[in-house]
């Protein structure tokens, strides 16, 4: 066991799983100088350039060679630099990799990997900050991953490069350096589709995921400690496949159901979980589903004072948990 | 324009394999008109074919190892598919969106050829997606050290999307084996070529990419096929990509809901006929004593019958199970 952040979990993965599988390959746009975040560093030196390749700056071939290569007994994973600039290559993972295996009625499978850091609170803009969970969580076919922790991160993305369908693994970037926390040195994986419970609580159930599990953990202290509200906080960690039991069960047992996400709130993610609760827990519910989310804005402003008006954060979150407790 | 006319033995055909291909030709040609009569009669509710275009399909894919040699075709490749190892059947199937057809069980629009024990990849609609995919499979094989050329084929009007160009770039850096066949048909639906690209050879593009690029009377199939040999030895030395842009002509509209009256003359598809690929080819091989009337009828019959007994089979095959249409969304069936 040993401490480690985000990012080097993400690394630590990498390597295990290159190490332990020939077939898996890194490729990206500058992956072999260790990628801007470092979350490639050292690969080449430990596995060389036929298996750790700067790719041109093209994101839909980067998709779409690795799309091709996993046909072809190769395992890649595939690095987006920013999810922002995953657009171009949204052909290649919505019309493509998703429905590779449903079209050929399963003749042919398509094991990707495609890892994006996303996400906002580092003064990155319209352009380095974007969530792009709600538009592929959507697309049937395709596993999301949220990542926000360096054990959940390490664990998860061993099975996104494990399974034999397209992962798309996003990583929150706000979470990369946030915290060293324990991270086994040995094989682990956590299942992709479920959900943690990451703090237990009774009058309350917040259901997030990404960099607004610590938000809503720390919302949590505050609320118990001032107001002795008691929240429950679930870290979906996968949006597709959804672990609609995780959800429930805490929602059956609390009565109040606070969504909380980063995306600007209109057709968000957190609006399908909220439409799940309200038809599956309907019988149980002691309050309006509700959303925390930002603004309909382009996320993110890059002016500091812009950036902290949209984003959740603790102090939003306490106040909307104190509106629903109530309730 | 490369043009072979060389004698029947120049290219290292046998005369068994030439008649092959004119088998092939054939075959094609029945088989993408027989599924445009299914659609008239309202048995196929879309048809997209390639009459006219057999000659840039059979060559190429001839020059392939099937089953050993990637193959990424699009929408109007049946002459390819047929080279590769695919039967009437099969394609019959699919254009009936049969349960046990092999591309899809009904799940793709007709034309959408997949075959994994062939290496036949699945496409999708989307033009030029599947560019880059060639390079994948490219790219995996060199990495992998294994002996093995990806081909794919697409239309003019591809070769104007990105992907197009982030597939040839990825493949002229890692000089990957890997061919490039342009079916330049003249036309993307109603578009005319020259409002897809301001080049007279849109091979030559390949030079941009840092490997060669052929022009090739796409209506010549020995011509072609003699251009794809060269690709896919070189593609197997190691020397890298090759573009072919094999100049041809879809004699057929786009697809059954398409009216090309609209945008082509009838005295410019007539001009074609007269370069059928089937003909011209028929005529070669009478040319040098290969071919004489009564075989070539017989040729002729025996390729209505396969796609007369291909028919009648796949019209009685089993539709698919409508519950099947929730499989295979993932690798197990646990769902979403
Ligand atoms: C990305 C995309 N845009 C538009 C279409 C609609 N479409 C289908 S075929 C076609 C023309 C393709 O022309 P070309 O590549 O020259 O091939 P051809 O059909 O002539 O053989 C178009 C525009 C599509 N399928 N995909």
């Amino acid at each position: 066991m040993a401490e480690k952040n985000m990012v080097e979990a993400v690394r630590d993965a990498m390597s295990e799983e290159m190490e332990r599988d020939p077939r898996v390959i890194v490729l990206g746009e500058d992956v072999a100088n260790g990628g801007v975040f470092r979350a490639t560093q050292g690969l080449l030196d430990e596995f060389g350039p036929d298996r750790c390749i700067d790719t041109p700056l093209a994101e839909s071939a980067i998709v779409g060679v690795a799309i091709g290569a996993s046909l072809n007994g190769v395992i890649p994973i595939a690095e987006i630099q920013f999810a922002d600039f995953i657009h171009p290559a949204m052909d290649q993972i919505v019309s493509e990799a998703a429905r590779l295996r449903y079209r050929s009625n399963g003749g042919w499978g398509c094991p990707i990997t495609i890892r994006a850091p996303y996400g906002a609170g580092i003064h990155g803009g319209p352009y380095h900050s974007q969530s792009v969970e709600a538009i592929y969580g959507h697309v049937p076919g395709l596993k999301v991953v949220c990542v926000a922790t360096p054990y959940d991160a390490k664990g998860l993305l061993k099975s996104a490069i494990r399974d034999p369908d397209p992962v798309l693994f996003l990583e929150h970037k706000r979470a990369y350096r946030l915290h060293r926390w324990d991270v086994p040195d040995e094989d682990y994986t956590i299942p992709i589709g479920e959900a943690e419970v990451k703090r237990d609580g009774k009058d309350i159930s917040l259901i997030t995921y990404g960099m607004m599990l610590h938000h809503a953990l720390k919302a949590a202290e505050t609320v118990e400690a001032e107001d002795g509200i008691s929240a429950e906080v679930i870290d979906l960690r996968t949006i597709s496949p959804l672990d609609k039991e995780t959800i429930l069960k805490s929602v059956e047992k609390t009565g109040k159901a606070l969504v909380v996400y980063e995306d600007n709130l209109t057709g968000g993610f957190g609006a399908e979980v909220a439409a799940i609760i309200a038809q599956e827990a309907f019988d149980f519910l002691d309050g309006p589903v509700t959303r925390v989310a930002s603004p309909d804005v382009p996320i993110a402003p890059y002016a500091g004072v812009l950036e902290e008006y949209v984003l959740p954060n603790p102090a939003k979150i306490a106040s909307a948990i104190r509106d629903l407790a109530a309730y | 324009m490369v043009s072979v006319r060389e004698s029947p033995g120049g290219l290292g055909l046998t005369g068994d394999q030439l008649m092959d291909m004119l088998y092939k030709m054939m075959l094609a040609r029945a088989i993408g008109q027989r599924v445009r009569m299914l659609n008239r009669m309202g048995k196929v509710p879309f048809a997209v074919t390639g009459e006219g275009q057999e000659a840039a399909q059979v060559g190429t894919a001839y020059a392939l190892a099937p089953g050993k040699d990637w193959v990424v075709p699009y929408y109007r490749d049946i002459g390819v598919v047929l080279v590769i190892g695919q039967t009437p059947r099969d394609l019959l199937l699919e254009a009936l969106a049969r349960g046990e057809s092999v591309s899809s069980g009904g799940r793709n629009m007709p034309s959408h050829f997949s075959d994994p024990k062939l290496r036949i990849v699945s496409g999708a609609a989307v033009v030029a997606t599947q560019i880059v995919h060639a390079v994948g499979t490219a790219f995996a094989s060199k990495l992998r050290g294994l002996d093995e050329v990806s081909m794919v084929w697409f239309g003019d009007g591809a070769t104007s999307e990105g992907d197009c160009h982030e597939a040839m770039n990825f493949a002229g850096i890692h000089g990957l084996p890997v061919v490039f066949v342009c079916e330049h048909n003249q036309y993307a639906i109603s578009v005319p070529w020259t409002k897809q690209m301001a080049v007279e050879n849109v091979s030559v593009r390949a030079q941009g990419y840092g490997f060669p690029g052929v022009t090739v009377d796409g209506n010549d199939v020995l011509a072609v096929y003699g251009s794809a040999r060269e690709a896919v030895d070189r593609a197997r030395r190691g020397e890298g990509p090759t573009f072919i842009e094999a100049k041809t002509y879809r004699l057929v509209p786009h697809t059954s809901d398409d009216d090309d009256r609209r945008y082509r003359s009838r005295e410019e598809v007539e001009k074609w006929a007269k370069k059928d690929p089937i003909i011209r080819f028929q005529a070669y091989l009478q040319e040098h004593g290969l071919l004489d009337a009564k075989e070539r009828d017989d040729l002729a019959m025996k390729v209505a019958e396969e796609v007369d007994a291909a028919t009648e089979y796949a019209e009685n095959a089993p539709l698919p199970d409508p519950e099947s249409a929730l499989k295979h969304v993932f690798a197990e069936e646990k769902g979403r």
